[in-house]
């Protein structure tokens, strides 16, 4: 009888405790809410920006350089007498779609990867955990710069590059993941439904794990904004005279020598609020799984 | 006349914490199709284990010997597809909690119609249009609506019942019910188990039915088989389990139940702890706490022993114990202290 008013009493416990989750999943907490609202705005820059900025970024008068702000330059120009604000904005959208694309590819197959790995177990499984390990060893950098050196020097090449860098990053985290759910007792009573395992591992672990994905593939998406800005800083990503801000920050660099920062200190201090805001949405989703977990 | 499940010498080992732990020891037994088995046996006794096995749930790394056949098959041959079509067609499972055997996130409509859709290839609306009726069948109120909702929104009664729809669905041969009813209230238990037994009745599926309740087992099951640290130490009718055990350990179990009618001043416990597979002394399994046990007992594991017609036993001592074993005193009867301290300390008052 004890037994029967336990399990009752149980079931009330977790009937409560998922409705409170439910309700605290709905909160990003004030921090969370200001930089998805800053995120929102460069993001909005990038994409809507240069339907309204009508100056060519790439139009060359040496005649105007260094210029301060003024009504046809509003953010004024660089060394080369281009247009800081379209510059910046037509930057915005080769600085945020790189990282993008990094973190779409390095999420999909690392995803796939581990879930695979998982599904089978076995010799298998420690074969990817090793692979894993091998690509962690290397810096995403490094790697980025070895592939530019291959396939010269560009944004696909460097895309790549860190797309295979940042793919045990995410495998690591999923697989612990969906080894936890695998072992969960409902995937047991789908085994023995005879439900497929790619079914199972598709439709039933990786939609109780989606959160932790989209967590982590955000902080990934700040650190490959980065590391793709520090990639075109060194001349190794995005190739003149295209903009973006990681470049734009490196062909600023001689611009405050001479005294002129604006340049060199947009694009840095678009470079941070993004990564910034970034970083503190992937922290909160990261905690809002966590919870969930 | 071959058993739809038959199971011979099964001897089962779990790694834990780098070792090989034996969970089950030469275990025998065979069901007929359309027949109940009842498993009966206490914690760590090894009866979740048996079906696991048979379902082919082991965790990586077990050790498995003897033989698991499933109308002629031997079920630890299968591999790939042969054995995802074993599973999901000829054996189904209910579990005992069907909360955690449901995927959270996933609504009971996805739960009951993706077998169906992905095994049987059957278009998504006929299996809704199934997956309706099955949950009407197991009297469920307003299925259209149930389809659409999450675990968390269903009582753990109502639940259960989604799992027995959801195990009957592909019309199994042989369903595997792991206490069924141990997490639900006496009332919900009655109705889920008269369910069980009619979709039972209505497609002629066989069941082994894992409880630890002695009553259930007699109510529901045509044979009962007690498990102690892992062996079977006595199997026979359901119906005579009762009155004629042909165990110490049954009958230390039958007489451990409360009766309605008797005032009983105190449940005549079984002294000790239950004891596992891993950990059971050489000899009887059940000899330390037996207390009919002699020092032959303890010398050697007992081999199943067949009392006529009505079962069998691996006790050595039963020729000699039969039909005395309820009796409260007797003969044999050496290791009654216990109670005769009870007798008096009442006396005392």
């Amino acid at each position: 009888m004890t037994a029967v008013a336990d399990n009752v009493e149980v079931e009330a416990r977790i009937i409560a405790r998922t409705a409170r989750r439910l309700r605290h999943a709905g909160s990003l907490g004030v921090s969370g809410w200001i930089a998805l609202g800053a995120f929102a705005a460069v993001v909005l820059i990038a994409a809507i920006g240069p339907l309204l900025v009508t100056t060519d970024p790439n139009a060359v008068s040496l005649s105007e350089a260094f210029q301060g702000p003024s009504a046809v330059h509003p953010l004024g120009t660089d060394a080369s007498g281009r247009d800081l604000l379209a510059r910046l904005v037509f930057g915005g959208r080769t600085a945020l779609i790189g990282p993008f694309l990094v973190v779409l590819c390095s999420t999909i197959l690392g995803t796939a990867l581990a879930l695979t790995a998982v599904w089978f177990g076995g010799w298998f499984d420690q074969m990817v955990v090793r692979v894993i390990d091998a690509i962690f060893a290397f810096p995403g950098l490094l790697l980025a710069i070895l592939a530019t050196a291959l396939f010269g020097a560009g944004l696909p090449a460097a895309i790549a590059a860190l797309s295979i860098a940042y793919l045990p990053y995410i495998a690591r985290i999923v697989r612990s993941a969906a080894l936890r759910e695998r072992n969960l007792p409902y995937v047991a009573a789908l085994r023995v439904q005879g439900v497929h395992g790619a079914w199972i591992s598709l439709r039933h672990i990786l939609p109780n794990i989606a959160g932790l994905i989209v967590a982590n593939a955000t902080l990934a998406f700040g650190f490959a904004l980065m590391d793709l800005a520090g990639l075109s800083f060194i001349g190794l990503g995005v190739q003149p005279p295209t903009a973006d801000w990681g470049a734009m920050v490196g062909t600023g660099m001689g611009g405050i020598l001479q005294g002129h920062p604006a340049e060199a200190l947009y694009a840095s201090a678009l470079i941070v609020i993004t990564v910034a805001a970034v970083n503190v949405i992937g922290d909160r989703l990261n905690e809002r799984s966590e919870v969930r977990a | 006349m071959t058993a739809l499940l038959n199971v011979n010498g099964l001897t089962v080992k779990l790694p834990v914490m780098g070792e090989l732990r034996t969970v089950l020891r030469d275990v025998d037994l065979e069901l007929e199709a359309g027949k109940t088995l009842g498993l009966v046996g206490e914690s760590g006794s090894g009866k979740s284990m048996t079906v696991r096995t048979i379902a082919r749930l082991l965790p990586d790394g077990a050790d498995v010997k003897g033989h698991v056949r499933f109308d002629g098959a031997e079920v630890f041959d299968l591999r790939g597809e042969a054995l995802r079509r074993y599973r999901a067609g000829d054996v189904s499972m209910v579990f005992q909690d069907a909360r955690a055997h449901t995927n959270p996130v996933r609504r009971m409509g996805d739960f009951l119609t993706e077998a169906l859709c992905t095994n049987d290839r059957m278009p998504r609306r006929a299996a809704e249009a199934k997956a309706i009726q099955l949950l009407a069948d197991v009297g469920i109120s307003d299925p259209e609506r149930r389809l659409r909702q999450y675990p968390h929104e269903l009582s753990g009664g109502l639940l259960q019942r989604v799992m027995i729809a959801a195990s009957v669905a592909v019309r199994p041969r042989l369903i595997l019910a792991d206490e069924p009813t141990t997490a639900l209230d006496v009332t919900t238990q009655a109705e889920v188990m008269s369910i069980l037994a009619r979709m039972q009745a209505e497609y002629g599926m066989a069941v082994l039915f894992i409880t630890h309740d002695l009553e259930l087992a007699g109510a529901v099951c045509d044979d009962t088989i007690v498990l102690y640290a892992g062996q079977v130490v006595e199997r026979q009718r359901s119906t005579q389990l009762h009155r004629d055990p042909l165990h110490p350990y049954t009958a230390a179990l039958v007489q451990a139940r409360p009766e309605i009618g008797h005032r009983a001043r105190r449940l005549p416990a079984i002294p000790g702890h239950p004891t596992t597979a891993y950990e059971a002394p050489g000899g009887c399994a059940f000899a330390p706490r037996c207390r009919f046990a002699q020092d032959a007992c303890r010398r050697a594991v007992p081999s199943l022993l067949q009392i006529g017609e009505q079962g069998s036993t691996r006790c050595i001592r039963m020729p000699d114990l039969h039909g005395r074993l309820l009796a409260t005193t007797g003969a044999g009867d050496e290791a009654s202290d216990h109670q005769r301290a009870d007798a008096a300390e009442e006396a005392t008052r």
